[in-house]
């Protein structure tokens, strides 16, 4: 194992002006040297497994110590870390507020956002180890090449699709139509489902969880004709089948949808239709 | 791909587990089932010979694994039953976590009726 030495252990001494604080100006004074205000402020080490192909054929993992706030989540650390420390630590993240999908990683072995991971919700008395998702290759870091998993959703359609003319108004649904997929309408395609499934690790053929949800916000849509189609699609050796309920997306999804719940309904719209 | 060091062990839960047990139970009762098919058709070769094979399942070691397999057999059950209703019930997925706990309850009282009178024979004679 290389263990390079962390640029920052976290000790006691550190200066507070040094460190990444970001409390309020008006913050109490320090009563003695080495004391903190008590600004809820706390030191956190993050573990992450590093992969930079331009230097080391073999990932390996780096540990880096730096202040938090109480309102601090892992993307505020990782930032703290690449602008602070180590510029080559590289990651994706875009909206930094859970709703572009960007920045999905494997925090404390499960897949979450980065900018909705609380620090102190992670148990920061301890290293939080930082992966990329499973299942993808790794570009660098925590960067995964996302392609396989796009390929997947571009092949159910995730489109609407209709025949005949286009009305002169909008295309009109009651609010029971809906509903009936409106769990499915919150993907942000961050990939955290797809890449936690044992499945998709061990045959990255497979759909995944994501590319079924996106073919279930149109398979039960009203106004869609495709179903049909899609159900064909899904009905693949690599589709629907494939899904052995693990339940491990629907806990790892970051928009609260019931992945699986989805899935089965897929499954269940396929054997109603066969018959 | 980089090799060493390994990565963590992804932080699955319940469902995971229950899976991954099933899975597990699912390839003991297969191999069990294969052995014992061709025990079975021993007795078509040779009588003797399947006497002297079957004759060995009264080893003590044997008891134990024939404990194992019934806990198998069990947990297999109990739980395909739980994943039948996930497949077919609308409101399975989200009653699965729930279903696996009685899924654990019925496999240990199961359990308790047939241990004590499997190991009693096994270990206290007949
Ligand atoms: S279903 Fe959830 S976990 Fe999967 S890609 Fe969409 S938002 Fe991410
Ligand atoms: S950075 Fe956009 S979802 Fe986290």
């Amino acid at each position: 194992m290389s263990t390079e030495i962390a640029p920052e252990t976290g000790s006691a001494e550190q200066a507070p002006g040094g460190a990444p604080v970001r409390e309020p100006q008006a913050a109490a004074v320090a009563s003695g040297r080495g004391e903190r205000p008590d600004d809820g402020s706390f030191d956190v080490t993050l573990r992450i497994r590093r992969y930079l192909p331009e230097k080391d054929a073999t990932a390996y993992w780096e540990e880096f110590t730096v202040r938090a706030n109480r309102t601090d989540r892992l993307l505020d650390a990782l930032h703290t870390v690449k602008w602070e420390i180590d510029g080559s630590l590289t990651f994706r993240r875009s909206c930094a507020h859970g709703i572009c999908g960007s920045d999905a990683m494997r925090i404390n072995g499960r897949n979450r956002l980065a900018c909705k991971a609380l620090l102190k919700d992670l148990d920061p008395a301890k290293p939080i180890t930082v992966e990329p998702i499973k299942g993808l290759p790794v570009v660098k870091d925590l960067v995964v090449d996302m392609e396989p998993f796009f390929a997947s959703y571009r092949e159910v359609m995730p489109f609407l699709i209709t025949g005949g003319n286009t009305p002169s108004a909008e295309r009109r649904q009651s609010p029971e139509d809906r509903a009936r997929y409106d769990d499915t309408t919150k993907c942000i395609l961050c990939a955290a489902c797809t890449s936690s499934c044992p499945v998709f690790w061990n045959d990255g053929q497979y759909f995944g969880p994501a590319a079924i949800v996106n073919a279930h916000r149109f398979i039960f849509d009203s106004r869609d004709e495709g179903g049909a189609q899609r159900l064909e699609i899904l009905n693949d050796k690599e589709g629907v089948w494939r899904c052995r309920t693990i339940f491990n997306c629907t806990e790892a999804c970051p928009r609260g949808i019931e992945v699986t719940k989805a899935i089965q309904e897929v499954k269940r719209a396929m054997i109603t239709r066969a018959f | 791909m980089p090799e060493a060091p390994a990565g963590t062990l992804y932080r699955g839960r319940e469902g995971m587990w229950s899976w991954l047990a099933h899975r597990v139970t699912g390839f003991a009762i297969f191999f069990f089932l294969l052995v014992h098919v061709l025990d079975t058709a021993l007795v078509r070769v040779s009588p003797e010979a399947y006497n002297a094979v079957i004759g060995t399942y009264k080893n003590p070691v044997m008891g134990l694994g024939e404990a194992g397999l019934v806990a198998a057999v069990v947990y297999h059950a109990f739980n395909g039953i739980r994943i039948t209703l996930i497949d077919f019930w609308s409101k399975g997925t989200r009653y699965q976590r729930v279903m696996l706990w009685i899924v654990i309850g019925l496999f240990v009282v199961t359990m308790a009726g047939f241990l004590p009178r499997h190991l009693g024979n096994v270990f206290g004679g007949h």
